[in-house]
């Protein structure tokens, strides 16, 4: 049986599962809840001086039925006062000795970062996590993205809280950035212990089409929210690999950013996380889908012969390469499967508007003939649109053609060092 | 134009496919692949973009979808409920293939064009008076879809109909359960709301008009006259009373009111679609012990399976390879005397048996209207109108579609041949006169 219990910088939990700080970790009965559920640990809604939050806080993107693939909010920090949270915070620890209650902290000045750091120490924190990533609202009054967006400002906060503190001190990172290396490079020179990414992206989560304002609509007015849910995994997924594979990034990291299931949870365990947060999925679904999470990771590590987290982590960065050093001789035709196949061209119609044209339907089709779409492999430049469109599982393959090249790349090419194939698709 | 009655013996019948929620709707048109090429679009005789349909839905854009529907077949909205989806379009999704449950596509059509009748949405216009005009002959679907389609030419129109109702088999056939006699009104008029459509009810040819004054006073002709009275059984006691034709007894359920008391049991003759409509009228109806009655085998049946099955469902019971050889009774019907056939359909020996019934139909077919048609210069083969592919008859000018032409088909194989004499007539007009 796999070992799931996990150290993140420090921080021990029994899983890597994690609540990220958001509503769902608003509070210690609703903590307290998830932990019965399974979840290994939470992160506490940012605390800081309590705010006034707006009505109509959430919005959603629906895909062909598909309801809230992304996410976002306006939500601010911490609502209810520091003596309650506090004094949930100590309880839920008192309760829960061995899952990681992490606080994640947002104020400005470093008498308040002094304060609030002890007060939660004192409260039972097994660790802090710096809000440097909210991206509306705190960001206008010079607090959260406003911080991580600037590596001086992130560095220097860092080091206060790193000086104050006796627990570990993650820093929450923007998504917001250009580049996420110099940010996670900061957190880590102001002594960081870990970071957590990415917190949510600036966004307009829709408009109102008859009332022609943005939402989600307050009254007459919108504002940009905090993109996230299932959507933005991929861009979570990237940042979290950019500094893994940073040979000057040192310090673990807490995965954030679409983690829905267990299969989200082990893509950002491979690219370099020691824990994933989850918000989004538990907002729309309940602490229940732990159950499932706990229980897809351990066959997974069994499946593949892990024994601890450990083992597994960043065992795809090494996998993530520049395009330049890719096989520009590695080549691929899409296979369809005649039996699997169904009919509905839906590749020869994405590969005629969307790609290459050399998917066409069957020659000996019409109303009574073949609907077996026929793929021309001369002309198939294995860029996997059919694949993608095929709603038959494994009815389109893409499989490795031997065209007789040895490996070669851009890189070596530029260099002298490597003939290319001939091009396909391109006339 | 004489509207039908309110009080009518099919009142009593509920959908069988309930319409869809908005929900419903938008659950089952996101589930639509929207195949390129679909197969459901080539299963439809009428070829509506079934998925352009869908997706609208899908989108919120149900007007759109309404417009894709109806600018394939006008009687988009009859044809979504009495259409044989099943072996038609539904039949044909791919969904099939992977042992998913198809597509929902008549109910989604229906979604879309109930919609449109209840908005009142109108999407085609007539076009400019062309100072040509077309007389078509039977108000059924087949003259609907070709005068509508008339009408987007701009060619004047005159529907005859012997009835005072208006529709064909659409108002007097349909399974109450399907659709109603009301809403196959609600359609005719919708339809002639392009304008331009007359409508003389109650004059028949040969007895108001005869065929020479309709060629004169139409530039072409288009016929639509359906098919003539149901088959009669010629075995003894044959004038029992209790003893009907299907279609005149589904015409009553559908126009007027019923009387089916003493009847406990009731047996119809057929294997055919009318045959499986009648049995489950019957049940509906409250009859206790409702019989098909069928001289070949189950498999062998030529109703649909699914109809079958459904009438199963309802608890009508079936004999196979059973044929009536007599009626027996005193003035009504009491029971029929039965011979059980073999393989070759040819009676066994030994095998006659009495089996009840206060009520008999007899679905074994309806004659064709050949001699109707005699002095209009058409030809016939096997008593239907002979058409080429664009619903020509072998006299200029005169085309022909619907059951009279096909020999008896669905509503929407009358739709499709409406519309296409219609584009054929507009281009002979035009060309010829």
């Amino acid at each position: 049986m796999p070992d799931l219990s996990t150290n993140c910088a420090g921080i021990r939990s029994p899983n890597p599962f994690w609540l990220a700080s958001a509503p769902p970790a608003n509070s210690g009965a609703q903590i307290q809840r998830a932990f019965d559920h399974g979840w290994g640990g939470a992160v506490w809604k940012t605390l800081g001086v309590p705010i006034q939050n707006v009505s109509s806080r959430f919005g959603a993107v629906d895909v062909r039925g598909t309801k809230a693939v992304g996410f976002n909010n306006i939500e601010l920090i911490t609502d209810r006062s520091l003596e309650v949270n506090f004094r949930e915070i100590y309880e839920t620890k008192k309760k829960y000795p061995k899952h990681a209650v992490v606080v994640s902290l947002m104020v400005e000045t470093r008498q308040e970062w002094k304060d609030i750091i002890k007060r939660s120490i004192d409260a039972g924190a097994d660790g802090l996590e710096l809000n440097f990533g909210c991206p509306h609202g705190m960001c206008e009054r010079g607090m959260g993205s406003a911080v991580g967006q600037e590596p001086k400002v992130n560095q220097e906060i860092t080091s206060w809280a790193v000086e104050y503190s006796s627990v570990p001190v993650l820093v929450k990172l923007t998504p917001n950035v250009g580049d996420i290396v110099p940010h996670g490079l900061a957190a880590q020179r102001g002594g960081a212990h870990g970071v957590a990414l990415i917190n949510t992206i600036k966004s307009i989560i829709g408009v109102d089409i008859d009332r022609m304002v943005p939402m989600p609509r307050v009254g007459g007015q919108s504002t940009n929210g905090g993109y996230c849910g299932s959507a933005v995994k991929p861009i979570a997924l990237h940042m979290v690999a950019q500094l893994a594979r940073s040979s000057e990034f040192e310090i673990p990291i807490s995965g954030i950013g679409g983690v829905a299931n267990w299969r989200d949870a082990v893509e950002f365990i491979l690219l370099g996380s020691s824990s994933v947060q989850v918000c989004t999925e538990v907002m729309l679904r309940g602490y229940r889908i732990v159950e499932d999470m706990i229980e897809g990771l351990t066959e997974y590590m069994s499946s593949h012969g892990f024994d601890t987290i450990d083992q597994m982590v960043g065992k795809a960065v090494s996998g993530y390469s520049e395009w330049g050093d890719l096989d520009l001789n590695y080549e691929t035709v899409a296979k369809i499967d005649a039996q699997a196949c169904i009919g509905c061209q839906l590749c020869v119609v994405a590969c005629h508007d969307g790609a290459h044209q050399c998917i066409h339907p069957n020659p000996q089709g019409g109303p009574s003939g073949s609907r077996v779409p026929i793929v021309d492999e001369s002309e198939c430049v294995g860029c996997n649109l059919c694949q993608i469109v095929c709603p038959v599982p494994g009815c389109i393959t893409m499989e490795e053609v031997d065209n007789g090249f040895t490996p070669g790349t851009w890189n070596q090419h530029m260099a002298g060092e490597a003939a290319l194939r001939p091009k396909k698709g391109a006339h | 134009m004489t509207k039908i009655a309110k009080e009518r013996a099919e009142n009593v019948f509920t959908d069988f496919k309930a319409a869809y929620t908005p929900q419903q709707a938008l659950v089952e048109a996101n589930r639509c692949l929207f195949c390129a090429d679909a197969p459901c679009i080539q299963a439809c005789p009428t070829g509506i973009e079934i998925p352009q349909f869908i997706r609208k839905i899908a989108t919120g854009n149900v007007k759109g979808s309404a417009r894709t529907i109806f600018d394939s077949n006008i009687l988009g909205m009859s044809c979504a409920r009495v259409c044989p989806v099943e072996v038609l379009c539904v039949g044909k999704c791919v969904y099939n293939e992977m042992g998913v449950p198809p597509i929902q596509i008549g109910k989604l059509q229906r979604y879309s064009t109930d919609h449109a009748f209840a908005e009142g949405w109108r999407f085609f216009e007539a076009a400019p008076d062309s100072g040509k005009s077309v007389g078509l002959v039977g108000a059924g679907p087949a003259s609907l879809a070709a005068a509508h389609e008339l009408r987007r030419h701009g060619h004047a129109c005159t529907i005859y109909d012997k009835r005072d109702v208006t529709g064909g088999l659409n108002t007097t056939g349909v399974a109450p359960y399907k659709m109603k006699a009301d809403r196959s009104e609600d359609e005719v008029e919708w339809v002639l709301g392009i304008g331009g459509i007359e409508v003389r009810t109650g004059v028949e040819v040969g007895r108001d008009v005869t065929w020479g004054e309709l060629l004169q006073a139409h530039d072409a002709l288009f016929v639509g006259v359906g098919l003539g009275p149901d088959t009669r059984l010629d075995v003894p006691g044959a004038d029992l009373s209790g003893i009907h034709g299907a279609v005149e007894a589904i015409e009553r359920v559908k126009l007027g009111t019923v009387d089916l008391s003493g009847v406990e049991h009731a047996v119809v003759v057929g294997g055919g679609n009318t045959a499986i409509d009648a049995v489950r009228e019957l049940r509906g109806l409250g009859v206790a012990d409702v019989t098909m009655l069928y001289r070949g085998t189950e498999p062998g049946m030529s109703g649909y399976a699914h109809e079958w099955s459904a009438a199963k469902d309802e608890g009508v019971r079936a004999r196979w390879q059973t044929q009536p050889v007599a009626f027996e009774g005193q003035g009504r019907v009491q029971s029929i005397r039965c011979v059980r056939l073999d393989q070759a359909k040819q009676p066994i020996a030994g095998s006659e048996h009495e089996v009840p019934a206060e009520l008999v139909l007899l679905a074994i077919g309806q004659s064709k209207l050949e001699a109707l048609l005699l002095g209009l210069g058409v030809t016939f083969e096997r008593g239907r109108v002979v058409v080429d592919e664009h619903q020509a008859t072998a006299r200029p000018g005169v085309y022909a579609g619907g059951d009279c032409a096909n020999g008896g088909k669905e509503v929407v194989n009358a739709a499709a041949e409406g519309k296409r004499a219609a584009l054929a007539i507009h281009e002979y007009i035009v060309r010829v006169t």
